[in-house]
């Protein structure tokens, strides 16, 4: 029975653990979100974060691994983590359905992509082959490709990269799913067809008034496509908030580094890149306190041994807007980055002297 | 595709002139061979004799040439034309014609080596072809089994069965089946070769089971594990894991899209070990004294029998190399991506 008070899609807790012979490793810890039809939630992280492990585990696929999950994922009022295998499979594909990030090597180089489609439509739908060819045909079109009849016939291996990445979303979307997962759908793209593949996707999303989850590790992918953003960083939330509040005041060191290491292309052309220093901590061992601390160069700030020991919990810091942080003025970043901005321009101006 | 088939015949043809040079060197240089066709009691009178006679006398060049003009426009024996001729009017029951493909004469079995061949071939080629369909069979089938069922008892069972088996060498099998099986406990007749003229089908079926089962344990052994280890490694692929996104059935997602791309590297395995097999069953053959190629060579081997040798090696080679033309055109239909228009 559909739940009114509960949002289209609620992850409550939700704990991705998978026992390795070195010990448990986190993949991603309680972890809560809600997105409604029609929105888009942008997951950022860097690799390792728990991005996809935890957008997996909407479709259920940890099923078919060692892995351990707990939590609750609420969709349109059903509990996916408490459902049957074969209930979660009819769901699978015909209600969540999932874009993987490299076509090339989710497609199945050995079937031609119309029978790939058509199996995703047969699997939920009793109709005939020449129903499915058509559908599919009629997908292919939807998405962009040209002379669908034809390429029907095509192997995996005979499309662009950016052809390929419109046969997965033909195949995503043929059962009109409720929610899309589009785990970094453009990584594996060249700019110009990353553009014109997250147009695609927002004309669909639109049409169906799907729920989108877009995960990524590119923010300007977010800033164009997401109403959410998830930042997670070592199988944690570390803030969430609308895009726009999180792209123009980011509170939380991680975000801000994300940001800050993003090319500015209207700024000198020398200005050097500023990455984040070090690397994420072992997902094994987990360390006691907050796990950017060591990377952030803010720490410094908060009274006391706090980001060491103590980890911050995800709180609010104004309606809607959520940080796991002990840092309280972030000023202080904003600050620092109009220096760093000052002494860079200074360098190349000294240095075309 | 035709342009590709007829590009790896024309290589597959070259590479066989070469081996036939290869082989024809090798053997020649080892000495004269008519010192073992003379016999116990040769005069330095009667070899010299017999060395002109079969032609031995003459530069391995000339030999050779003779040799691939034997191969092509099929050629007389004995060799030296003066010789022949004077036969062919004292007692041209002597003078033996050899047709195109003549892969030589047999002084020791008094037959061309294409005559030795068809004789023994049927043995080996039956038994080849049975035990290649039984290891295909089962071996893919419980490989694909222990694949799905990985780490429970099925699995390790089978695993554990595999390893002995692989361990154990052919005449050790052979021995144990033919000793107990069908000696001691008489489960089935004793086996000897009956062909499909003499026997029926049947017959002929029933009278290989041994031997053929013999020859596929070893292989079947080694296609369990091979088997398995492509599909563990297939179903780790990302196309698996959109295929449970889809939504397939477990049994689709395993027997539709994992073992599919598991089978295009044993199609490739499979034909050289079937070609492998027509001059490698030796040990079977011996074991249940079968008549077949492997016999005819170690037979042509203790008696010094040097155009035989040349004649199975050269068949051995020209199967190996047909295989590979096979599995390759067989490959370009199996794998798309291989595909050549």
């Amino acid at each position: 029975m559909p739940d009114i008070s509960r949002p289209f899609l609620s992850v409550e807790n939700l704990t991705v653990n998978f026992p390795t012979p070195d010990g448990i490793v986190h993949a991603t810890e309680s972890l809560s979100y809600t997105l409604e039809r029609g929105k888009t939630l942008g997951i950022v992280g860097e690799s390792g974060s728990g991005k996809s492990v935890s957008s997996s585990a909407i479709l259920g696929l940890h099923r078919y691994s060692n892995a351990i999950v707990s939590g609750q994922i609420w969709l349109d009022g059903t509990d996916l983590l408490q459902i049957s295998d074969n209930d979660m499979r009819l769901k699978r594909g015909k209600e969540v359905a999932m874009i993987f990030q490299d076509p090339l090597s989710a497609l199945h180089p050995y079937y031609r992509v119309g029978d790939q489609i058509a199996e995703a439509y047969r699997a939920h739908n009793t109709v005939t082959k020449k129903a499915a060819r058509a559908r599919t045909i009629e997908m292919l079109a939807r998405v962009g490709i040209p002379q669908p009849d034809r390429r029907v016939d095509d192997y995996p291996h005979q499309f662009s990269g950016g052809m390929r990445q419109r046969v997965m979303i033909a195949m995503a979307l043929i059962n009109d799913p409720t929610l899309l997962i589009a785990d970094e759908p453009t990584t594996a793209l060249d700019v110009t067809v990353q553009a014109q593949i997250l147009d695609l996707l927002q004309d669909l999303q639109r049409e169906f008034n799907t729920a989108l989850i877009m995960i990524t590790h590119d923010l300007g992918v977010i800033a164009e496509v997401a109403d959410d953003v998830l930042v997670m960083y070592a199988g944690r939330a570390v803030e969430y908030g609308s895009a726009r509040a999180l792209l123009t005041k980011p509170s939380m060191p991680y975000t801000w580094g994300l940001i800050q290491s993003v090319p500015d292309v209207t700024g000198p052309v020398d200005r050097p890149l500023r990455p984040i220093p070090g690397s994420p901590p072992s997902l094994v061992q987990p360390p006691a306190g907050c796990a950017f601390f060591g990377r952030c160069a803010f720490s410094s700030l908060v009274p006391g041994d706090r980001c060491a020991h103590e980890l911050p919990e995800l709180l609010p810091i104004e309606a809607g807007h959520l940080k796991r942080c002990h840092l309280e003025d972030v000023s202080v970043m904003y600050a620092e980055s109009v220096e760093a901005d000052r002494v860079d321009t200074a360098t190349v101006e000294a240095g075309a002297h | 595709m035709i342009a590709f088939a007829i590009r790896r015949i024309l290589v597959g043809i070259v590479m066989l002139l070469a081996m036939v040079l290869v082989v024809f060197i090798l053997f020649f240089a080892a000495g004269n061979p008519a010192r073992d066709v003379c016999g116990k009691f040769c005069t330095p009178e009667k070899l010299k004799q017999v060395t002109q006679v079969y032609g031995y006398d003459q530069p391995i060049s000339e030999q050779f040439g003779l040799f691939m003009k034997g191969l092509v426009v099929g050629r007389d024996y004995p060799v030296d034309d003066k010789y022949r001729e004077a036969l062919a009017k004292s007692n041209p029951d002597l003078v033996i014609h050899c047709p195109a493909p003549c892969l030589g004469y047999s002084q020791h079995d008094a037959l061309t080596v294409n005559q030795d061949i068809v004789k023994y071939a049927p043995v080996t080629l039956s038994l080849s072809i049975y035990s290649f369909v039984l290891w295909i069979f089962f071996g893919v089938l419980i490989g694909v089994l222990a694949a799905v069922f990985k780490g429970r008892a099925l699995d390790r069972i089978t695993v554990g069965i595999t390893l002995v088996v692989y361990a154990l060498p052919t005449f050790f099998i052979g021995t144990f089946l033919l000793q107990f099986v069908a000696i001691k406990w008489r489960l089935v007749p004793y086996p000897s070769y009956v062909s499909i003229a003499d026997g029926g089908v049947i017959g002929w079926f029933s009278s290989l089971f041994l031997p053929a089962l013999t020859l596929a344990l070893f292989y079947m052994a080694a296609y369990v594990r091979i088997t398995r280890a492509f599909v563990l490694e297939s179903l780790t692929e990302d196309y698996i894991r959109t295929a449970r996104a889809k939504g397939l059935r477990t049994r689709v997602v395993l027997f539709k899209h994992g073992l599919r791309a598991a089978l295009t590297p044993l199609l490739s395995m499979a034909g050289l070990d079937f070609a492998a097999l027509l001059a490698g069953a030796v040990i079977t053959e011996s074991v249940f004294n079968y008549q077949g190629l492997g016999l005819l060579a170690v037979t042509a081997n203790k008696n010094s029998d040097l155009p035989v040798l040349i004649g199975l090696v050269i068949v051995a080679g020209a199967a190996v190399i047909l295989a590979n033309i096979i599995v390759d055109i067989l490959y370009a239909y199996v794998d798309p991506r291989v595909r050549l228009r």
